[in-house]
């Protein structure tokens, strides 16, 4: 049966059995390159985590994250490629420069509502992108920046290798996620829901707007600037196109698929699209024909995504169930609720 | 308990409430009649502290919370629902609730970092609110549905829920017997009822009649913003004044 398998998913143990899958993944790997591959597709997915705090748990479409990635490119390669920074320290500053911008921003533009917010944020992100291209005393413009350094390996390990960077990326998601998950199910995650369910009800409870929307923000672009500054530490070579609009649509697309305001949404859009489209490259640009229709029905037919829809269904069918069986099931039926909770 | 004074909000050059005083008493079920755009519902976003009123004051237990903001009038005890409740539809009726109680805690992104024992111990409090909220309203036996699947007059229940969970000596209810049947009204009012009994002050916007004059202990009218009258259900009922902005805002319906 169906449900069944599907509360195979919703077993607390499932989530060690993909760390260790994640784990053997560059032994079993084909070659490097999908090693590759899979590390890029880990750091996308902590900036899709970002994007699911203020505009998944908290409601406000945020435009300008693929800017905030950006930000923490340029941070982490311009302190250590012209400042002769180390790595490490870099790393830091590059997520305390994008979590204080984003504080400003935020501080600024969640004044604003709905599409409002989505417009500033998205003027904000072209703001970004002009900046880094224009601003050449700086950025080096149009040129980017280069010999960016590799995370330091304090003579254990060399991070220039992908295997070892790999690793690395995949213990920052662990964190990432873990942080989410332990946010989403706090009372300060369900406070962001009952932002995004409304503004004037959440008030009314009593739930100061600004704060947690500032709040959630800065998390927001806090992921984003991690994930940018291990882009740079992998890829050592960066341009001003890391701030072009498509990244922020891409994030958001692997947001959707993968199910808005839940915890495995942003990993399950992120791999699925990503391998997806690694698949399909034969196709080219002929691919987006396969894969914007594609696209639409998913969205039109599972607009909470699939995880969001899964959750959904699984809950359905334990109410179907009823109680005689629920009893029995008991092992299985909380903590199905729970993780719905959890995903909440 | 709630003394309103002179309130007046202008939406551009529509005064929506129009200088409007009045007293409503605690543990009593106070009652806001009038016809649509009467700026009934403007007279609650002004309490709540959701709109800034132009002019007037509002004192709630003798504080002075004219141009406190709402989330801090919600602190203070004022709890509202609205006449529709956006709630979370695919999540369960408890999780729901679980943030009503939110105002009365304290832990911050630390607390959630490190999952501190003052988290733990909130959000189990929390929970047991919703919980006691839940079985107040009559409603414990869908605490695990999905507020998708609940009916219409449940939805209402959970409104009242929520507010309920805030801990308020207030409520202000907005059309809480729209759209439910006769009998399920009969059953809103006795909540409401059992409200006042366990110490609440109830105050309500209801456009049916029938309910108002049998539950309410004190009845304001208003009309194009203005108070036309006040008193209990039997003066409002033979009020001259009264019967002719019903029978006038009939004629504006028929025509
Ligand atoms: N935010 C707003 N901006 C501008 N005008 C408003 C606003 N809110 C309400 N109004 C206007 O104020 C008047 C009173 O509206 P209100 O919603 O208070 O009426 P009501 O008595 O609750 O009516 P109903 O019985 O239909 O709910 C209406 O003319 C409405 O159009
Ligand atoms: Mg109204």
């Amino acid at each position: 049966m169906l449900y069944k398998l599907g509360t195979l998913f919703l077993r607390p143990g499932t989530k060690y059995v993909l760390l260790a899958l994640a784990i053997v993944f560059p032994l079993i790997a084909k070659n490097e390159y999908q090693v590759y591959v899979m590390a890029t597709a880990f750091i996308w997915a902590i900036a899709v985590y970002g994007l699911n705090i203020i505009t998944g748990y908290c409601g406000q479409l945020n435009l300008a994250h693929g800017g905030f990635f950006a930000i923490g490119s340029y941070a982490l390669g311009l302190l250590t490629a012209d400042y002769g920074w180390n790595f490490w320290p870099a790393f830091l500053a590059a997520i305390l420069l994008s979590a204080f911008l984003g504080f400003l921003v935020g501080a600024v533009s969640l004044r604003l509502k709905e599409h409002y917010f989505a417009i500033f944020t998205l003027c904000v992100g072209f703001i970004i992108y002009l900046l880094l291209d224009k601003w050449e005393e700086l950025t080096h413009g149009p040129i980017g920046v280069r010999d960016i350094a590799a995370p330091h390996g304090f003579g254990l390990v060399d991070f220039t290798d992908t295997t070892p960077f790999y690793y690395l990326v995949l213990v920052f998601l662990v964190l990432a996620i873990w942080f989410i998950g332990r946010l989403s199910r706090s009372l300060m995650g369900r406070t962001f829901i009952a932002i995004r369910n409304g503004d004037e009800l959440a008030e009314s409870l009593g739930i100061n707007l600004m704060r947690n929307k500032v709040l959630a923000f800065i998390l927001s672009t806090t992921y984003a600037g991690l994930a940018g500054a291990l882009y740079a530490g992998m890829i050592r070579f960066i341009g001003p196109e890391e701030a072009n609009i498509n990244h922020t649509f891409d994030i958001i697309t692997y947001l959707l698929v993968g199910g808005i305001g839940t915890i495995s949404g942003p990993l399950v859009g992120t791999l699925g699209i990503v391998w997806i489209t690694q698949s399909l490259q034969f196709l080219e640009e002929y691919r987006m024909i396969i894969f914007g229709p594609l696209l639409v029905v998913l969205v039109i037919f599972f607009p909470r995504g699939l995880v969001g829809s899964f959750l959904t269904w699984m809950h359905r069918k334990s109410q179907e169930l009823g109680p005689a069986k629920k009893r029995k099931a008991s092992k299985v039926t909380p903590s199905a609720t729970r993780e719905a909770e959890n995903n909440a | 308990m709630l003394s309103i004074e002179h309130l007046t909000k202008m939406f551009g050059g529509l005064a929506a409430v129009n200088d409007v005083s009045v007293h409503f008493e605690a543990h009593k079920i106070n009652a806001i009649i009038g016809p649509n755009g009467a700026g009934k519902s403007t007279f609650f976003n002004l309490v709540s502290g959701m709109h800034q009123p132009t002019s007037g004051k509002i004192l709630f237990d003798g504080v002075d919370i004219t141009t406190m903001r709402c989330d801090h009038v919600a602190k203070l005890g004022v709890g509202r629902t609205f006449q529709t409740t956006n709630l979370f539809e695919q999540a369960t009726v408890l999780d729901n609730l679980i943030v009503g109680h939110r105002l009365r805690t304290r832990s911050g992104l630390w607390d959630v970092l490190i999952n501190s024992r003052r988290l733990q111990a909130e959000e189990k409090e929390c929970r047991e609110k919703a919980r006691e909220a839940l079985d107040f309203v009559g409603l414990s036996h869908v605490e695990n549905q999905f507020i998708a699947d609940i009916t219409q007059e449940e939805r209402k229940r959970v409104a009242f829920a929520l507010a309920l969970a805030t801990e308020p000596k207030i409520v202000l209810l907005d059309e809480p017997a729209a759209g439910v049947n006769p009998e399920e009204t009969e059953g809103l009012a006795e909540l409401m009822k059992k409200m006042v009994k366990t110490g609440l002050t109830v105050c309500l916007i209801e456009h049916k009649m029938d309910m108002i004059m049998g539950i309410a202990d004190k009845i304001m009218v208003l009309d194009h913003g203005e108070k036309i009258a006040e008193g209990t259900p039997e003066q409002v009922k033979s009020n001259p004044v009264v019967i002719e902005a019903y029978l006038g805002s009939d004629e504006d319906a028929a025509a």
